[in-house]
């Protein structure tokens, strides 16, 4: 079986499966990476948000053999490393707005509105009902105003 | 009176370090359970729990740390934060030192280890106290002993045992000392709530810190020795059976692929990752048998239900204005799809999975595997939602029968697909409302439910079973206790009658949250609206007239206030008020909504836009709040859910299956369905009592939305949810029965 390299939060990675197992798997059975969750393996729930090279991917939605020697992945798990701290001002602002209830979707809640946050601001604006009524990850504990809380404080800092 | 009440018996175990027990049935609730009393579903489970016997114990660790094993389940409705704030209350710790864990199936526990009905912190608001306040006492006689001071003139503070003298010591280090090597019974008073420092203040998850860093670990993040991926191939009916499985040899030669093999209810694959067991189910061809509903659609399910109606009585004499309502099937499925570990090994079986009814899925699963039930060890992990499903252990009954059938542990989960289509189901239903009047006096209501038959055989059930020789209603079907218990009257509306009627088996159904008052309070409150409208009288004003108590007058006044009831809106824009009591508390909803083209017509990419709710003030009344933070974020996932069951979501029945398969074609509450205005009002309270609140919400938002909706659009809504008749998606094909993963990266605009 063919051989992919690759990076997940900061360390180099090497794993021994077909080119077409996705990301998610490669992350959650074979490298014991659980933050990102499964909640549909179609892309739609993006339960499994994490970033690739800084950007938001559906890891579900990612053959492993796309990856190569010098691309990033980072997980939830690897998120405070990004910022060099404990915790990553998004997550800050979770624990500050209490938004966790199951909690089974969060990690990719959080991954999603760390990109929007970084989104917007690239776009050198503030953050709008229009852009938090544009994030797709769905919570079915319905903690959508919390969310929603979290983010505006967070962007603001 | 009120002191007495607060004394109890509880308990020293014999053990090396302090442990604390209180019977799990200790409380007032034992002098009042005098069944003629009972007044709702909360006081026949209480009352039921009563003659078990198993104890719940509290550990004083040296490290200082207190421990539980909550014999609950913790699904996200936050009562393991809870029950840390209700022993950090009673034992003078912080709630950052209580380690709240989820206890293994308890079979000793009887009916007192199932989650539901919103009955834990009501069931275990005193006995958990009681434990922690016998902690508090061993721990102060120790620290008098230690101290040589009189144990009057020593308190608890901060996990911190004070000296006259001004010495101190951690209650770590008395864990020993307060150890008993023999058990004794020993009576504690509870803390007065007057004195309370922890119960009823805001306090944030205890495992926040875990879930925002991925380090909670879920069922399937759970690492157990060679529990390998497993995934079922699953009928293109509900309920289908295995004939023949055409090409096993050559699925099995597919990478990763360990086993294939056929079960009741699928063909299992086992595989080195789940993408491989997507791949081989994908590949997989089965002759299937026939489902349990085959052929059934929405319009046959109908007439069903049509043919089950219970007349209403004879028409009177006076005025009545009546209406018959259709609810169509919705899907309870989280998002964590049904899954278990299982490691079923000759003699003995070890399971882990987020289960509600832990025992009966114990007793099931060793019935099923021909296994005495002390050889099967049911461990209740931390679920993903719930919203009713995780009463029932589908999962972990499929994956002990696999892991038998091939001898090796496996981590069975199902896919989304699976989830939706073959997942347990609220069941479509239809209420008949009559209400009749003369002038201003309202003579009578009469509500007929129809449903299909919700299956209640998770342990409720037996309970209730039990509780039944004992109940004033005599010996009515359970459904009918539990619809008549869980139906309380909140208007005078003169003589009530309320009847169930259940038809059709075949389908998955369960007790989605809330079970039936979503449908049967949102059919009550838009017939109320007509009724009002036919008086001339304002719909807030007219239900604040009939209401029968002050409590809820109250509650109803405070969202009309705070939603600024009857302001100026624009066509197209209206306001609803609705009021729903259960599980011992009341609550109301205000409700705006926005049904211009402009905002109905906006485009959303695999989604539904619909009508806006744009505001949603909702107020609650549990009495005493335990967490009233925790309760606040129940209430905003209820609204979530009302706004939901009322617009967007709903499963479409076609030949024998449903045609939504995940969530592009189930239309949860998404953020574009969010309302920007979204306040909970908990009400302030004197009664030292809690009432139950994860579900409370669901019914008096979604009967809101309904109201408001028939304002703005000028004509009452008769069919949920008001979207239903429009296909919104292009359904995914059956067979194979999930779809395949894509692979652009799933990244956004």
């Amino acid at each position: 079986m063919p051989e992919h390299t690759f990076r997940v939060n900061g360390q180099r990675v090497t794993v021994d499966v077909a080119d077409d197992v996705r990301l998610l798997w490669v992350l959650r059975d074979i490298l014991g990476i659980t933050g990102p969750k499964y909640g549909c393996g179609i892309s739609v729930c993006r339960a499994c948000t994490s970033h690739l090279n800084g950007r938001e991917i559906t890891p579900c939605a990612v053959p492993v053999g796309t990856l190569g020697p010098d691309d990033e992945v980072v997980t939830i798990e690897g998120l405070p490393g990004t910022v060099g701290q404990e915790l990553h001002p998004m997550q800050q602002a979770w624990l500050d707005h209490d938004v966790v209830q199951c909690g089974y979707c969060q990690p990719g809640q959080i991954m999603a509105a760390v990109a929007l946050v970084e989104r917007v601001a690239a776009e050198g604006r503030e953050i709008t009902d229009a852009d938090l009524d544009g994030l797709r990850n769905i919570c079915r504990c319905g903690t959508y105003a919390r969310i929603r809380e979290a983010i505006r404080a967070a962007s603001g800092r | 009176m009120t002191a007495s009440r607060r004394r109890f018996l509880g308990y020293v175990l014999a053990a090396p370090v302090l442990v604390a027990a209180a019977d799990l049935v200790s409380g007032e609730s034992a002098a009042a359970a005098d069944l003629t009393e009972l007044l709702d579903l909360n006081d026949i489970m209480t009352a039921a729990a009563l003659p078990t016997s198993g104890l719940i114990s509290i550990e004083v660790n040296p490290d200082g740390t207190v421990s539980f094993a909550l014999p609950r389940a913790e699904v996200g409705q936050g009562i393991t934060t809870s029950t840390a704030m209700l022993i950090a209350e009673e034992l003078g710790v912080p709630v950052r030192r209580v380690r709240v864990t989820l206890a293994d199936a308890r079979p000793e526990l009887l009916f007192n280890q199932l989650t539901g009905a919103s009955n834990t912190t009501i069931s275990t608001f005193t006995p958990i106290r009681v434990a922690a306040a016998v902690a508090r006492r061993r721990l102060l006689d120790a620290a008098a002993t230690e101290f040589r001071a009189p144990v009057g003139k020593l308190r608890i503070s901060d996990g911190v045992v004070l000296g006259p003298a001004g010495q101190t010591l951690d209650i770590g280090k008395l864990a020993e000392a307060a150890a008993s090597p023999r058990t004794l019974s020993v009576p504690v008073e509870l803390a007065a709530r007057e004195n309370f420092t922890v119960i009823g203040k805001p306090q944030n998850r205890i495992d926040a810190l875990d879930a925002v860093t991925g380090r909670k670990k879920f069922a399937m993040d759970l690492a157990v020795p060679d529990a390998k991926p497993t995934m079922l191939c699953r009928p293109p009916t509900i309920n289908g059976k295995v004939g023949l499985v055409d090409n096993l040899a050559d699925v099995l030669a597919m990478p990763g692929v360990t086993d294939v093999v056929a079960i009741s209810t699928g063909v299992a694959v086992r595989a080195g990752t789940f993408g491989q067991c997507i791949d081989a189910i994908r590949a997989l061809r089965v002759t299937w048998r026939a489902g349990t509903v085959e052929g059934k659609s929405d319009a046959t399910v109908l007439k069903e239900l049509a043919a089950a109606e219970i007349p209403l009585g004879p028409r009177p004499l006076t005025p009545v204005v009546e209406g018959k309502f259709t609810f169509h099937f919705r899907s309870n499925s989280a998002v964590e799809t049904n899954c278990a570990i299982a490691d079923v090994r000759p003699g003995r079986a070890e399971i882990w999975s987020a289960l509600k009814s832990p025992i009966v899925a114990k007793q099931t699963i060793a019935a099923k595997l021909g296994l005495p039930v002390s050889a099967v060890t049911v461990h209740v992990t931390e679920g993903g939602g719930s919203f009713g499903r995780k009463l029932f252990f589908d999962a972990a009954l499929e994956a002990a029968e696999v892991s038998q059938r091939i001898g090796k542990p496996v981590k069975l989960m199902w896919h989304r697909a699976d989830d939706s289509r073959q997942g347990r189901t609220h069941p479509m239903a239809t209420s008949r409302v009559r209400i009749a009047y003369a002038g201003n006096t309202v003579l009578g209501f009469e509500q007929r439910h129809t449903s299909i038959t919700t299956d209640l055989g998770h342990g409720l059930g037996e309970l209730f079973t039990a509780m039944a020789a004992k109940l004033p209603i005599g010996d009515a079907a359970f459904a009918q206790t539990f619809f008549q218990f869980s139906h309380t009257s909140p208007y005078r509306f003169g003589v009530h009658t309320r009847l169930l009627a259940e038809t059709g088996k075949g389908f998955n159904t369960g007790s989605m949250r809330n079970v039936y008052s979503p449908d049967t309070t949102c059919a009550r409150e838009l017939i109320v609206d007509q009724v009002a409208a036919r008086m001339g009288k304002d719909p807030y004003r007219f239900r604040r007239d009939f209401l029968r108590d002050e409590r809820a007058r109250a509650v109803l006044d405070r969202v009309a206030q705070e939603g600024g009831w009857g302001r100026t809106l624009p066509s197209g824009v209206a306001q609803g008020i609705t009021f729903h009591s259960e599980y011992k508390a009341v609550s109301a909803c205000l409700v705006e909504i926005d049904c211009r083209p402009a905002t109905v017509n906006r485009p959303i990419r695999d989604g539904v836009g619909g009508p806006r709710v744009t505001r949603v003030v909702f107020g609650v009344d549990v009495g005493l709040a335990v967490n009233p933070r925790g309760l606040e974020a129940q209430m905003m996932g209820c609204v979530m859910d009302g706004i939901a069951l009322a617009l967007t979501s709903s499963l479409h029945l076609r030949d024998g299956h449903f045609l939504e398969a995940s969530w592009d074609n189930y239309f949860y509450t998404r953020q574009w369905n969010v309302p920007t205005d979204l306040r909970i009002i908990v009400m302030p309270s004197d009664s030292d009592q809690p009432g139950g609140a994860g579900e409370l919400g669901v019914a008096a938002s979604m009967a809101a939305v309904a109201c408001a909706y028939g304002r703005a659009t000028g004509a009452m809504p008769t069919s949920f949810p008001i979207n239903h008749g429009t296909l919104s998606f292009t359904p995914k094909p059956t067979v194979p029965p999930i779809p395949a993963s894509p692979t652009d990266g799933g990244t956004v605009a």
